[in-house]
């Protein structure tokens, strides 16, 4: 993958996003750990304890996790490679926030209609696509999956107020 | 002469209309999902499981199993057409493909890819006809350190085998290892992880991660590449495939060697993706046209989709006969035989015989009716792949929203799928590996409960693990393995060390 035009800054290095991750790393070993001891982590009267197994988990993420930290502190290269440049940032993020709003919206409207909502505001706001190719998409696709999962196979999605309003 | 009794018997399973009509839909909906970006064959096989749930298991696992061959059918004609790998193990058939498209010659590239795919997947399934019985006879003899040995097998088989650091393929693998371990103890009841969260409870299901990290990390990156397709057309029609199948049998020692490639590391976890890259570069090592690679070469084409194919389907035998999936697609299918209430391994042979060898059979059936499909609808799925990202995203957003929902009713798999993409997105950029994760969080339960019933038996005492010569080996081999990357820098400075001794020439 090519990263670095010259007409986008770099946001973030490779480096200190390698660092950031294993530091993470490190934490997320570190509770594995500490939650292993809390649950017992050595030999219990009918055997090893619940925390046997995920305290050596954690142990050797932990040491791996430190590894890779070491050679990125040490290594000074990938310093100048960008991680993500603004533009891309901003094209992932065109995708990320819509996407986090749509599952918020799911908790409230049900999966159908925040799918009619989300998918409409995408094809406007990335696509700049006519209302005429938006509304039929971005209904036909949820009238396709309710067909497909509520009535086929019986599986049901998350409903909101409308879907209550027509009996469903 | 026994399995070829159990095939024909497998073939007779077969013989319900039904079950050929979910083998049709299952090819035709994985060649659908190995065309759109974003959505894989382990994501794909993860979004449609749950509604496999109200089928006959052995239906169910035919329309599974027939998704994953359609989506490695898929993968080829994003890459010959739009030079855009479908599927991480297509992105050696671009090299040859599409420069083949590009000279006008996009119906040859397709029909050598899709045949080749079918070659390389035929020897698979022969391979497994014959060699599974005997391993899941051999594997009945396993106790639970022989099964732990195999499972450590694995896993140090990809700080060996992989092309990251080993650093990063432990951390990965032990972040699936600690995720799986998330919820209720099912030995001592005692809850881990939970930090007084009910929803936790539960644990994270890998159904989840493999529908975040492969399909909404996959979008992410997909959209930071400001993917634009502009794509070649194919014309397939019979003379074209006629003519190309006339000069495919120049190439059978590629396409042999392709498939020895693909079967070995589909059996160890090595994957499609590696398989196909090193058939490609056996091929232009050993090719008599091997400035010609790269510019449009048929071999370069029949090469890595043999190996990606055979890779693909070997990933089964170590699945079905000692519950280890070879990779990410075999992990979630594993899955679903255990929601099924399957137990994957040697006694599935015993206790299933109708089942797996319903299964092999449709091997034979699905790759037949994946050739005649693709072949015949090529124009169709690469109209599909011109619809803009800026409609194909959303929609594939929701469905990735709709499968992580379905897997337990329950709201929080939607947030934890956007989570898990957000990981994937920036564990792909910093080259974390995703399939040890992914098989670590489906096998950890096991890989614990083995090494806990071994350790229970030696009474803590590790030298159970060499107690006998075949665990002894195992254990010794998963340790060469997981210190290889330690073991090839030694040697390798010993040799540079040897060569400087000798000769001026410097080394690199």
């Amino acid at each position: 993958m090519e990263h670095g035009t010259q007409n986008s800054d770099p946001v973030v290095s490779n480096r200190t996003m390698e660092i950031v991750v294993a530091g993470l790393f490190a934490l997320v070993a570190i509770v594995v750990m500490a939650d292993s001891v809390r649950v017992g982590n050595g030999w219990g009267s009918d055997g090893p304890k619940a925390g046997y197994f995920p305290f050596y988990v954690g142990l050797i993420m932990l040491v791996s996790s430190l590894a890779t930290l070491a050679v990125n502190l040490w290594r000074h290269s990938g310093e100048r490679t960008a991680f993500v440049e603004k533009h891309q940032l901003a094209l992932v993020l065109q995708v990320l926030v819509p996407s986090a709003v749509f599952v918020i919206l799911t908790a409230f409207l049900g999966i159908y209609l925040s799918a009619v909502l989300f998918i409409a505001f995408f094809m406007h706001w990335v696509g700049k696509y006519p209302l005429k190719t938006i509304l039929p998409v971005s209904i036909l696709v949820p009238a396709g999956l309710f067909v497909m999962f509520e009535i086929w196979f019986l599986v049901p999605l998350p409903k909101g107020p409308v879907e209550t309003m027509f009996g469903f | 002469m026994e399995a070829l009794g159990s095939l024909i018997h497998g073939f007779g399973v077969l013989a319900d209309p039904m079950n050929i009509a979910y083998m049709f839909i299952g090819i035709t909906l994985g060649v659908l999902i190995g065309v759109l970006p974003g959505l894989g064959g382990a994501n794909g096989v993860a979004i449609l499981l749950p509604l496999t749930f109200s089928m006959s298991p052995t239906s169910a696992i035919i329309m599974l199993s027939c998704i994953y061959w359609g989506a490695l059918f898929g993968g080829a004609i994003t890459s010959v057409l739009f030079n855009i790998p479908g599927e991480p193990w297509s992105v050696a058939t671009t090299f040859d493909g599409h420069p083949m498209a590009q000279k006008g010659h996009a119906g040859e590239a397709l029909t050598a890819a899709f045949t080749s795919s079918f070659f390389g997947a035929f020897v698979a399934v022969l391979l497994i006809t014959f060699l599974a019985p005997v391993i899941a006879g051999f594997a009945l003899r396993f106790g639970p350190a022989e099964f732990f040995a195999v499972q450590l097998l694995t896993f140090c088989s990809f700080v060996g085998m992989g092309s990251e650091s080993p650093f990063k393929v432990l951390c990965a693998m032990m972040l699936g290892f600690a995720l799986a371990a998330v919820g209720l103890d099912s030995v001592t009841g005692e809850l881990r992880m939970t930090f007084g969260s009910v929803e936790l409870l539960r644990g994270f299901d890998f159904l989840i991660a493999v529908i975040g990290l492969f399909g909404i990390g996959e979008i992410l990156l997909t959209m930071e590449e400001g993917l634009a397709f502009k794509g070649k057309s194919a014309k397939i029609n019979a003379k074209v495939v006629w003519e190309t199948w006339k000069s495919l049998p120049r190439y059978w020692v590629t396409a042999i060697r392709g498939s020895i490639v693909g079967c070995w590391m589909g059996i160890t976890p090595g994957g499609a993706t590696p398989a196909s890259f090193m058939s490609y570069g056996l091929a232009k090592r050993f090719s008599k046209n091997r400035q010609n690679f790269g510019n449009g070469e048929v071999e370069g084409v029949v090469a890595p989709e043999t190996a990606a194919h055979a890779a693909g389907t070997s990933a089964l035998l170590p699945m079905l006969t000692l519950g280890i999936p070879g990779s990410p697609t075999a992990a979630v299918l594993l899955g679903g035989l255990l929601i099924w209430g399957l137990q994957p391994g040697p006694l599935l042979f015993v206790e299933q015989k109708e089942f797996v060898w319903g299964l092999i059979a449709s091997m034979y059936l699905g790759n037949i009716a994946g050739l005649i499909v693709v072949l015949t609808t090529v124009p169709v799925f690469a109209s599909i792949l011109r619809i803009p990202f800026s409609i194909i995203a959303p929609v594939i957003v929701v469905i990735c929203a709709v499968g992580a929902y379905t897997v337990h009713n329950a709201f929080l798999d939607i947030v934890m799928m956007l989570v898990f993409g957000v990981v994937g997105y920036v564990f792909k950029k910093l080259s974390y590996p995703l399939a040890p994760l992914v098989l670590a969080l489906v096998l950890g339960d096991m890989a614990e409960s083995s090494f806990r019933q071994a350790m229970l038996v030696s009474q803590g005492d590790l030298a159970i693990f060499w107690s006998n010569p075949l665990v002894g080996s195992i254990v010794t081999l998963a340790l060469v393995m997981l210190f290889w990357p330690l073991i090839s820098a030694l040697l390798r400075k010993r040799q540079s060390r040897q060569d400087g001794g000798t000769q001026v020439i410097p080394v690199k």
